[in-house]
């Protein structure tokens, strides 16, 4: 389907299901519940695993393709969010052509930084990078905002204002992000006894904008532009000796990743119109490597599920704080509860990246693959499990 | 008719005179092996012919165009397919990929981008590389990944994906190096065929004078920089001067 085969065409149409039923498969604990504050499926927190996801998804066709890492693909994505809110300060509330500009510039960015950066390879490339990301972070932060020419509005972030000109805003739009009327807040909620599940204007849109890109990379994956890609990173010397120049195709994927990145930043800004040069920080190149290391580099589905489990720990592992963790351990004695407490406090709340830091230790350490080796490795165990069993039906044997 | 005409190439490094007046011409359709002690400068020669190092002084002609200050990969597009001494193939892909790429190259030049088509829906391409793999041999290790393969298959690998390319001159340097007897007469056996049955011309660096003298039907000695003589193999064999510069002290 598609010009898939069968094994990328299930795993689209998993993609698909997962990001439509995401705000039940989020929601598994009833409100009321003393669990509800695992569950994931409020519509901010649903868009960010959509946005981070598409990020990633583009970052890995640079990195997992081609073995070049980037750090500063964070440059893409404030360059696309500015672009999009400037797009809503000029045009309107529409947030098409918002996250249209914010991938053409983003894409142009690319072009300048990838020409001048693919010059080295190596760890000389990705120090390049960063040293564009953070001088584009400094621009953002301070030199191109001054009342002169102010285009980023520095410190205190771009955003709307009443006298902007949004010269094509009709009279009776809504006076926030909206596609063609339906606004990206508006939200319905579904209660089924003690659940209530969320449906959100803003995350769909991100959803089908998603499952598009996530097409298209499979696409770029099974193509031969691809291949080369692949070849790429396996043997620069044996690609230059049979024809073909790596610079072009190496530059293309950085370009293509970078649109990615500014695709994402475009729909950041389309579901809260404010970009900042906080975005643009190291810290943010940094995040999208991780996540698409602890996902799986150069699989398809690795960087989605690397960006969802990080925000994941970012937004429900630091909500968990002492009185909670209290009221967990509420059944032990006194001095023990305390103790337990005590114990497990760095890791949670503000500690956060604690947890996040040995979870990802393990992983590089232990499944070099990311979660999609430790997902293959299940699979198989499961699978061989199944199959001793048969040959030994009536035996127990222990698992392994 | 030469098809690969040096001419006073020199080249130095720092205080090093790696080549100096070397002057070469390889008949087309011909075998010609270029031999000589350590250091003589068999690698930097190569080097000068394939884009990787540029020569101070002189002129390489291929085809009667000048290959000097092209990139490796356009001189490839020239019609010049390289083979390494240690086999440079694309090791984290499979033997059918690494064999499509190849005939990518031929078919597309140095760039294009088919990023929307899937590989496996270009059918020529796909047939082209099955067809080499069944005359390299190697059909039933298409699916294998190719850095698994031994060191004789991974030679036959990369010499199969410059043949893909129907190139008109095809450089070896040292491709029997560190193979096995029996993987060493492989090579010679399918070199010996490539040379019969296709319209190609053959340069080859060699240190192993068996290979040497089973395959080439003209041999350039180099000794410290140039070329001592170019001669056809019985008489490289009785030539004293040749002799006392190489052979005699391994024979």
């Amino acid at each position: 389907m598609f010009g898939l085969d069968k094994k990328d065409t299930s795993l689209l149409i998993v993609v698909a299901l997962l990001t439509l039923l995401a705000p039940f498969i989020l929601n598994p604990f009833p409100t009321d519940s003393g669990l509800a504050q695992f569950n994931a499926g409020y519509p901010d927190l649903m868009q960010r695993f959509i946005i981070f996801g598409i990020f990633a998804v583009g970052f890995n066709i640079l990195f997992g393709l081609t073995g070049y890492l980037s750090f500063g693909h964070a440059a893409f994505l404030g360059v696309g969010s500015y672009s999009a809110v400037w797009m809503f300060k000029l045009l309107s509330y529409n947030i098409l052509p918002a996250i249209a500009l914010a991938v053409v510039v983003a894409g142009l960015f690319s072009l300048l930084i990838g020409y001048v950066s693919l010059r080295r390879s190596g760890i000389y490339f990705s120090i390049l990078t960063l040293a564009f990301a953070q001088m584009s972070f400094a621009l953002a932060y301070s030199v191109l905002s001054n009342p002169k020419f102010n285009l980023t509005n520095g410190e205190t972030g771009l955003q709307v204002y009443n006298d902007d000109p949004q010269i094509l805003q009709g009279a009776n739009a809504p006076d926030l992000p909206h596609l063609f009327g339906l606004s990206m807040r508006s939200t319905y909620t579904m209660e089924v006894g003690p659940w209530a599940f969320d449906f959100n204007a803003g995350y769909y849109v991100c959803a089908v904008i998603m499952m598009i890109a996530f097409y298209l990379a499979i696409r770029i994956f099974r193509s031969p532009f691809g291949m080369m890609l692949r070849a790429v990173k396996s043997n620069q010397q044996r690609m230059n000796y049979t024809g073909l120049n790596t610079r072009p195709y190496t530059l293309a994927a950085f370009v293509i990743s970078g649109m990615y990145a500014g695709l994402a930043g475009g729909l950041m800004a389309a579901m809260d119109p404010l970009a900042g040069a906080e975005r643009m920080q190291w810290t943010a190149s940094g995040e999208v490597v991780l996540m698409t290391i602890l996902g799986g580099t150069g699989t398809l589905i690795g960087p989605v599920l690397g960006a969802g489990f990080i925000k994941y720990f970012e937004n429900i592992f630091s909500k968990i704080n002492d009185s909670v963790l209290h009221g967990w351990f509420a059944f032990l004695p006194d001095g023990l509860e305390d103790a337990v407490v005590t114990i497990i406090h760095p890791f949670v709340g503000k500690g956060w990246h604690l947890t996040l830091g040995i979870l990802f230790m393990l992983v590089v350490i232990f499944l070099p693959g990311g979660l999609v080796e430790g997902g293959q490795r299940l699979a198989k165990w499961i699978r061989n499990r199944g199959k001793t069993e048969d040959k030994t039906s009536g035996k127990t044997e222990p698992a392994e | 008719m030469a098809i690969l005409e040096v001419k006073n190439v020199a080249k130095r490094f720092g205080g090093l005179q790696a080549l100096s007046d070397v002057n070469l011409s390889v008949k087309e359709n011909s075998v010609h092996a270029i031999i000589g002690p350590n250091g003589a400068g068999k690698s930097t020669l190569l080097n000068c012919l394939v884009g990787k190092l540029i020569p101070d002084t002189g002129s390489v002609m291929f085809d009667g165009q000048s290959v000097l200050g092209r990139a490796p990969f356009e001189i490839n597009q020239m019609g010049i397919s390289r083979v390494f001494q240690t086999p440079e193939i694309f090791g984290e892909l499979s033997v059918m990929e690494n064999m499509m790429i190849p005939i990518f190259a031929k078919r597309d030049g140095a760039f294009r981008m088919h990023a929307y088509e899937t590989v496996a829906n270009e059918k020529s391409v796909v047939e082209a590389a099955e067809n080499m793999l069944e005359e390299m041999n190697m059909a039933d290790k298409r699916h294998m990944n190719a850095a698994s393969m031994s060191r004789g298959d991974k030679r036959r690998l990369e010499i199969g994906m410059c043949l893909s390319q129907e190139p008109r001159l095809l450089l070896l340097d040292e491709p029997t190096a560190g193979m096995a007897r029996a993987d060493t007469n492989n090579t010679i056996d399918l070199l010996k065929q490539i040379s019969d049955e296709r319209d190609i011309t053959i340069a080859i660096i060699e240190h192993d004078m068996h290979v040497v003298f089973s395959l080439a039907n003209r041999i350039t000695v180099l000794a410290q920089g140039t070329p001592l003589v170019e001669d056809d193999p019985q008489n490289i064999r009785g030539n004293p001067k040749v002799r006392e510069a190489y052979l005699g002290e391994s024979a």
